[in-house]
């Protein structure tokens, strides 16, 4: 009996023994050198695996960052500022500061702006419903509602509204750009978050012209260009029948939101207008109407003046 | 019989129109011509706002290698050239004319006489189709001239002409072998000329018994012409399957038939040929079928390009109020429209109107892995496998079971017990794995 | 007039669906299931209905409590599995066994996967092992054959044909010896052999079978490649030495060969796609069946073979493509 035992130890005990030694020989021969600040690096990102930074993961991404050795060109949006600071710590670099951004839905084609004229049927994904037809509501620039972007979302950050059929970004949003990349008619940017969390945008990527634009959904850009007269800064660009404001101009005065006919520019969080000054500003639009024999001379009266004429004709 | 090997199904053939003669339908009082209803580069419009035209007058040019002359179908004024709604509700460049009066082009010959001699040589013919803006009517809607250009070292052992009309309901094919085989017959023998071949098969499947009998008849007169009958099998009009059918070819993955010495026409092109080539007439109408369980008068139309399918469907005795899908095509493998407004192009085969009840899909189970896609496969492609794929984003195993060899038939939707719409996503995997080809290409 | 719909092509749909499928299978068990009943009396309906009707409830407890899908309990797939349960056990069995074997097949068998079309092996063939290695005593204590019309089945129990020559071959007999003491052929061929309920007639299988592959729902390959495996492979031990290997003929008729080549390696869910892996399967499923049968500790293989090569049907699957057109 205790030989049976004594046998049954040694020999397992003997191919442990075996078998140790060729694996250490083994992980030698197959050893790789690895810079032990891509561990470190990986550490300190969040692990989210987004690919919002241009990478397949936060491995690859801090693998790129070590072999570069330069912080220019990387930027985690999901760990934002704090996140870089303390990367660009391990690897006694400076961050670059990175304007922090967000995902917005420039389509505002619901079911009561642009109301369904055909009923879809198909497999539930944009990308497949897109190539097929042009939408329920007939705009083939607009948002299918079928939440492609929901489903890219890594972070819960995108929801559908029921009552509208378009997607919504929340506070969750990292800018990751999965949703941009998700979505087939590129309705979906990243903008950067602003001051205080304000942001002015067109709400519509159509590039009709304005009759048949108009005709598939109320809220339209149609491309009349009073925004891109009225902007003191430069900031709005007409291309292909329609209104584009580049965030890095924009200084939020929101005389563009004003102007639109269509209501298709949006301002978010800023403050309630007060009635009173709206009124004030009829007055003074009237008062300029009035005046108007005054010769105008810098580009920007002439520009505010565009615009009380188009609240004029709008309140006509 | 003859009939091709892999996979197949048989869908109800329901050719409620198939006793139906052609009627020619009235001109409408205005046309829309897209400028875009051929495989490849959209023509350009030659005419301006306000010109007059004549029937057949050309209005818009080929613009490049793969692309096709346009005809105005009516005489009148062009009232503008805008973007007009396509069948899937995007706006597309399109000619629009007002109607004046029928005046024709002097160089068209208007007359009935059958014409079988052919005075044109192999490259004059080919010229002709290329100016006449002929292509192909049987759906795919690519220029004849370019698949007579057959390149040196190549072959052509048999021009096919397909006559197969294997969707369920259309009848045009049916139709106009009955009442226009002679020309199309005379059509065959100007693209066997035009080929250079001395052999031509057609393939009629055998829910046709009328046509086969009424052109074998006709077909002694014409030298090399034979005639198949087919077993009733979808997706026999296929170009892959039909020259399998036929010859027992396989035309190998990503070639071209010409790499098996075959030419497939539709007969509706080669009918269109013969007008061309020995009448002079430019392609600006074509037979199509307004059907469905619910029309009341189910008709074979001779239409002008350009009509809008309602009035089609007033001609069929009106829209019955419980339409719940337009399609222009057939069944298996046409395209849902948005609307009624869209205009009749060179490759509408069919106007089908489908009831509330039959339009929309059923209920979606799960898959079972019974095999019946795999099996109905005419590519010989596993349906489950490459859908699955699409669904989770797996586009390298897409690429990988060979999606580009899917020929879209629907065969395996069509079977599929669960009701999965297989092919939806499996297009999907097709279109991003062809997106993902040309750019690896590019680089 | 509603809105127009829209959906990409193919418009129309074949009359093919789930709940079809899953009841010509049910039908085309009809006949066996009489040929049993008419031997074992109202003991076979019993079992039948216990396994049917826990298998359902089982379904339905599933769905409903812990996978929360969709309502499957009546598409027909629970009948299956409970039929074919009662077809591989033997008449006597106690109701609780029954049950118990319902809910391995359901609730391991099939559910575990997720439910239909998920699972790996088949799930009336998983309660069946189950039952038969936790209830060995119960499960091969079949009541002897004895034809409804001589009116009730009487309690003696004896073992079935394989039974008897598993026994007699291991205790030294040779094969005459041994097939003395079995019924005929031809007894074997239309009924009356002992075994669990759907093992008694060949006849009635086939019937079935026959029944399957007339409306699609079934292919050749499976059943064919089985039973020729089955010929040929104890065919050739057979003319080497009849004295200590068996008739083909034995192996084909008996025991849950037609059962097991008709109704349960067809199992869609669990059999390969492809035509060419189909035959491997079938191929595979007859070399371990007569292995087990001839060299195994158990008389019967069937079970578990098929549970076998279910379980490399996805390696299958990947390994036999469908002849590609066009390609090499």
């Amino acid at each position: 009996m205790n030989e049976v035992l004594i046998y049954a130890v040694g020999s397992l005990g003997a191919i442990g023994v075996v078998a140790a030694i060729i694996l250490y020989f083994v992980a030698q021969k197959f050893k790789v050198y690895e810079d032990p600040r891509i561990d470190e690096v990986e550490e300190a990102l969040p692990s989210a695996n987004c690919g919002g930074c241009g990478y397949a993961g936060c491995r690859a991404f801090a693998e790129g960052l070590v072999k570069a050795g330069a912080m220019e060109g990387f930027n985690c949006p999901v760990g934002g500022a704090d996140v870089m600071q303390e990367v660009a710590g391990i690897l006694g670099l400076v961050a670059e500061a990175a304007e922090p951004q967000i995902a917005v839905i420039r389509c505002n084609g619901s079911l009561a702006n642009s109301p369904k004229k055909v009923e879809y049927d198909g497999i539930s994904t944009c990308a497949s419903a897109h190539v097929l037809y042009a939408g329920d509501g007939g705009c083939s620039y607009g948002c299918l509602g079928l939440a492609d972007c929901v489903a890219s979302c890594d972070f819960d950050a995108i929801h559908m509204n029921p009552e509208t059929g378009l997607p919504v970004v929340d506070v969750n949003c990292v800018a990751c750009g999965a949703c941009v990349e998700a979505c087939p008619r590129d309705i979906i940017e990243l903008r950067n978050v602003g001051k205080k969390e304000r942001r002015i945008f067109v709400s519509c990527v159509n590039e009709e012209k304005g009759a048949p634009a108009k005709k598939n959904c109320t809220v339209a850009c149609i491309g009349c260009a009073k925004c891109f007269n009225v902007c003191a800064f430069d900031a709005i660009e007409m291309k292909n029948n329609r209104a584009y404001i580049d965030y890095e101009k924009c200084k939020l005065c929101r005389k563009c939101v004003d102007v639109c006919p269509t209501d298709a520019i949006h301002e978010i969080n800023f403050p309630v207008r007060k009635l009173i000054v709206k009124e004030e500003k009829e007055k003074a639009a009237k008062v300029a109407s009035a005046a108007k024999t005054t010769e105008t001379v810098s580009a920007k009266t002439s520009a505010a003046e565009k615009k009380d004429k188009v609240n004029k004709t709008e309140e006509s | 019989m003859k009939t091709f090997k892999l996979g197949g199904v048989h869908p109800p053939e329901n050719k409620l129109s198939a006793e139906a003669v052609i009627e020619t339908l009235p001109i409408p009082e205005q046309v829309v011509v897209p400028v875009g209803q051929h495989l490849g580069a959209p023509a350009t419009p030659v005419v301006k706002r306000g010109d007059e035209v004549k029937v057949g007058q050309l209005i818009a040019k080929s613009s490049g290698f793969i692309s096709a002359n346009i005809h105005s179908p009516v005489s009148g004024k062009v009232f503008k050239i805008d973007n007009v709604y396509d069948a899937s509700g995007f706006r597309r460049p399109s000619i629009i004319i007002n109607v004046e009066g029928d005046e024709w082009l002097e160089t068209i010959n208007r007359s009935d006489d059958i014409d079988a001699d052919i005075k044109l040589n192999s490259k004059e013919i080919t010229d002709k189709l290329n100016e006449m803006g002929i292509v192909g009517l049987g759906g795919a809607t690519f220029p004849s001239f370019v698949k007579l250009m057959v390149p040196e070292g190549k072959k052509v052992d048999y021009l096919i002409i397909n006559g197969v009309e294997c969707e369920p309901y259309l009848t045009s094919d049916h139709r106009l072998m009955m009442e226009k085989g002679e020309e199309m017959l005379i059509g065959t023998t100007i693209l066997m000329k035009g080929l250079n071949t001395n052999k031509a098969m057609i393939g009629i499947e055998n829910n046709k018994p009328d046509a086969i009998e009424h052109l074998k008849k006709l077909a002694t007169k014409y030298k090399g012409i034979s005639i198949h009958p087919l077993k009733v099998k979808y997706p026999q009009g296929g170009e892959k399957q039909l020259i399998k059918a036929l010859t027992g070819r396989e035309v190998p993955s990503g070639k071209l038939p010409l790499e098996v010495g075959c030419v497939v026409n539709n007969v509706g092109t080669a009918y269109a040929v013969y007008e061309a080539v020995q009448k002079n007439k430019p392609l600006f109408e074509r037979v199509v079928t307004v059907t469905g369980k619910s029309v009341i008068q189910p008709s074979n139309f001779l239409v002008r390009v350009g009509t809008p399918i309602k009035s089609l469907i007033e001609a069929a005795q009106g829209l019955p109020d419980n339409t719940g899908k337009i399609i222009s095509g057939g069944p298996m493998m046409g395209k849902a429209v948005l609307n009624t407004d869209i205009p009749v192009v060179k490759g509408t085969s069919g106007i089908l109107l489908m009831a509330d009840g039959d339009a929309k899909r059923g209920e979606v189970n799960t898959c079972i892995r019974c095999g019946k896609c795999v099996e109905a496969c005419p590519m010989g492609l596993e349906p489950f496998l490459l859908s699955k794929s699409s669904k989770l984003a797996k586009f390298d195993v897409v690429e990988k079971e060979l999606v580009m060899d899917c020929i879209e038939c629907g065969s395996c939707s069509f079977t599929c017990p669960s009701n999965i719409p297989l092919l939806d996503y499996i297009r999907l995997g097709k279109n991003k794995v062809g997106q993902i080809i040309r750019n690896r290409n590019q680089k | 007039m509603s809105l127009l719909s829209i959906s990409a092509s193919p418009h129309v749909h074949g009359d093919n669906s789930v709940k079809k499928i899953m009841w010509g299978v049910v039908i085309a068990m009809v006949p066996a299931m009489l040929v049993s009943i008419y031997y074992f009396g109202l003991d076979a309906v019993r079992v039948t209905l216990i396994a049917v009707a826990a298998s359902i409830f089982f379904e339905w407890f599933f769905q409903k409590y812990l996978i929360k899908g969709a309502d499957t309990y009546m598409d027909g797939s629970a009948v299956i599995t409970g039929v074919l349960l009662a077809f591989n056990v033997p008449s006597n069995l106690p109701w609780w066994i029954i049950v118990i074997g319902a809910l391995v097949a359901i609730g391991i068998g099939k559910m575990s996967f997720g439910g239909l079309g998920k699972n790996v092996f088949n799930p009336a063939l998983v309660g069946r092992v189950f039952l038969l290695i936790s209830f060995p005593v119960q499960m091969t204590s079949w009541p002897k054959i004895s034809p409804i019309t001589n009116g009730i089945a009487d309690a003696i129990t004896g073992p079935t044909p394989l039974g008897i020559v598993k026994e007699g071959l291991d205790a030294g007999l040779t094969v005459d010896q041994v097939m003395a003491q079995v019924p005929s052929f031809m007894q074997q061929f239309i009924g009356g052999i002992g075994g669990s309920l759907g093992e008694v007639s060949a006849l009635a299988l086939l019937l079935g079978g026959f029944c399957l592959l007339r409306r699609k729902i079934i292919t050749w390959e499976i059943p064919l490649s089985i039973l020729l495996t089955v010929v040929i492979f104890s065919g050739i031990f057979w003319l080497i030495d009849p004295t200590h290997y068996v008739n083909p003929l034995f192996h084909l008729l008996t025991g849950g060969m037609m059962l097991g080549a008709i109704f349960m390696a067809t199992d869609m869910v669990s059999s390969p796609m492809s035509r060419n892996g189909q035959l491997v399967y079938g191929v595979g499923i007859g070399l371990l069946t007569v292995t087990i049968r001839t060299w195994g500790a158990y008389p019967e293989g069937m079970s578990f073979a098929i549970l076998l090569m279910n379980s490399v049907t996805p390696l299958l699957n990947k390994a036999f493509k469908p002849k590609r057109f066009g390609r090499k």
